[in-house]
């Protein structure tokens, strides 16, 4: 009985075998990393959680059930992912994104939302209210009313993070938190992933690069090349894995 | 420059944001009830054209400023709310039932182009939804038993809990009060979780599926509740043109209906009446700048050369339509003397991920 556990995934693109056979377990309330070389199926697993992509073999569990459907149905089980590239809603502003975060909790029905009436206003004032708490959380008050098309990368980074968060989450996806951010932004990414694992209680699985950063904050490593699994364990016992190491800087003949 | 100080939330889901808002809206709400005391009544006659066409822009907007959902097939919806309205009246159904019942008819027709629109993106959606006009115009025409084919449908002037509204002052105020609650209910509808999702829709549809949004049936709700907008215009404009067929809901009605957003301002509701109020008054302009014209240049034409350079020219310079150039010059009232000319230059978009199937 686990948490969230990939058995046996696999998908095949054409003749490519992007992901071939992984199976891991995330515990409640870890911080679990992926890592590998480029183009080892790491981003190709999210995709695969997301439900973006049809697995060809294998089957994924969350909280013991199998998760099937569309994307959105990922969202419904309490699953939140960050992309690598940033998908923000580019012309709305960061208060905005951080609401449409709250869609899963909505309350209200098309009807009422035509008339506006008490009740959708009321609900509007709580999902606000969730809303901000995240924006104290992120330090993104600042910004709150900016459209997000003229934000620095590393901000709406944060934002992408917050929105994550604005669902409400038991699993967070981080596709590469730390990519294209400079050395203390990448701090307090680490901080904050930190936070939601502690103070949030929230379970993290990310992809990420950064061994500085994974070392930090990871409770457990998977190391993959090509698709397949090499390594396992704390992150000082995947960096110092004689097979990660040939992964990374090529084997000694 | 004003500065709003924010104390509750409240404050930025209330229909105005401070007091000049509620102001102007206002003065322009007296106009606007005044002004058929006021004005002829020819140019009571182009409101009424105004009014019907701002529904219509609303319900396109909706569509295509706020889901980023193209239709080159609007007019099949107008069609759809006039017919409606046409039989409907014949058959003796009080008009407030009519008009109803033409959005709700709208809206099912809508709902039937979306599930193919659902799977379509782009350049083959403005496609399909043309095709979708071709066929609804090729319906009209060939059922002569309901429709009365290329001979028409006459209607008679509305009439509304026993009074005929024969005069014009009359019909404004009905076109008006809908206008109105169209207005009402898409702002309602922009300021909640719906339309928020119309929007996810808009900007990144792989990031709203991985929120929870339910792609296929907001995309629906779009075509729907668009397809239902019109399909009031089209009751009005039925009612106010008294005589339809099926040449006037061609695909050249069509892109007049997209032309109105665009030059309006996409993803805005002000743009779709500044659109519509500016597609109306064009042809006036045209006709009077005909008398200064010199004789060598061609009267025949003229009308679709102009509304097509301007066309092309609001996308080149002023992208944002109407709307977006009276924020400008807002903007620059506001912070005079400290606007700068990048202010509302578009940012850089970063890499975008792999697209949904």
């Amino acid at each position: 009985m686990s948490f969230f556990a990939v058995e046996n995934l696999g998908v095949r693109f054409g003749g490519v075998v992007a992901v071939d056979g992984v199976s891991f377990a995330v515990q409640q309330g870890e911080v679990y990393t992926i890592i590998g070389p480029n183009g080892a199926g790491k981003t190709t697993i999210f995709n695969l959680i997301g439900l973006i992509y049809a697995p060809t073999s294998g089957r994924i569990l969350f909280e013991d059930r199998a998760l099937t459907g569309s994307p959105h149905d990922v969202a419904a089980r309490g699953i939140a992912r960050t992309f690598q590239n940033i998908e923000l809603f580019e012309h709305a502003t960061v208060l905005q994104n951080l609401l449409i975060g709250r869609h899963r909790h909505r309350a209200t029905n098309l009807l009422e939302e035509l008339l506006f009436l008490p009740r959708v206003r009321r609900a509007e004032i709580a999902q606000r209210a969730a809303v901000e708490k995240v924006i104290d959380l992120l330090d993104l008050a600042h910004y709150r009313d900016s459209l997000v098309a003229g934000l620095p990368y590393g901000v709406r980074k944060v934002i992408e993070l917050g929105r994550a968060l604005a669902t409400e989450p038991k699993l967070v996806l981080l596709d590469e938190p730390s990519s294209g951010l400079n050395p203390d932004e990448t701090d307090d990414m680490a901080f904050w992933i930190e936070d939601i694992q502690k103070e949030l209680g929230i379970t993290v699985l990310m992809v990420e690069h950064d061994m500085n950063l994974v070392s930090r904050v990871s409770d457990r490593v998977l190391a993959l090349n090509e698709g397949r699994v090499i390594a396992e364990g704390t992150p000082g016992e995947v960096q110092s894995h004689p097979a990660v190491i040939e992964a990374y800087l090529g084997g000694g003949e | 420059m004003r500065f709003i100080f924010k104390t509750a939330y409240d404050q930025d889901i209330r229909l105005f944001q401070h007091g000049g808002q509620m102001f102007w809206y206002g003065l322009l709400g007296v106009a606007l009830l005044a002004a058929p005391f006021a004005l002829s009544e020819y140019v009571l006659s182009q409101l009424h054209f105004i009014c019907i066409y701002a529904i219509v822009g609303l319900g396109l907007m909706l569509l295509v400023g706020y889901t980023g959902q193209i239709s080159l097939g609007h007019a099949a919806f107008l069609a759809v709310g006039a017919y409606t309205e046409a039989l409907l009246q014949a058959a003796g159904v009080p008009f407030v039932v009519s008009i109803s019942c033409a959005a709700l008819f709208s809206a099912a027709v809508g709902l039937i182009v979306a599930i193919p629109a659902l799977r379509l993106k782009g350049i083959y959606l403005a496609i399909a939804t043309i095709a979708f006009n071709v066929i609804v115009e090729e319906i009209i025409t060939r059922w002569e038993s309901l429709t009365g084919g290329n001979q028409g449908k006459l209607l008679k002037p509305i009439e509304l809990f026993g009074y005929k509204l024969t005069s014009g002052a009359s019909f404004y105020y009905v076109c008006l009060a809908l206008t109105v609650l169209c207005c009402l209910a898409l702002i309602n509808l922009l300021r909640s979780p719906t339309g928020r999702a119309f929007v996810a829709i808009r900007d990144s549809e792989i990031s709203a599926s991985c929120l929870g949004i339910n792609l296929a049936r907001y995309k629906a709700m779009s075509f729907a509740l668009s397809a239902a907008l019109t399909g009031i215009g089209g009751a009005l404009y039925a009612h106010k043109v008294t005589f339809i067929s099926p040449e006037q809901f061609t695909l050249v009605q069509s892109i007049e209906m997209v032309t109105i957003v665009i030059i309006g301002g996409i993803g805005s509701l002000h743009g779709a009446v500044l659109g519509a109020a500016f597609i109306i008054m064009l042809p006036q302009g045209i006709s009077i700048a005909k008398g200064w014209l010199p004789e060598a240049i061609p009267q025949v034409g003229l009308q679709s050369v102009v509304f097509g350079l301007v066309l092309v020219g609001f996308i080149i310079f002023e992208p944002y339509g109407l709307y977006g150039r009276w924020l400008k010059i807002r903007t620059y009232f506001d912070v005079f003397p400290f606007y700068r000319r990048g202010t509302f230059r578009r940012q850089r978009t970063y890499l975008r991920s792999e697209r949904l199937r």
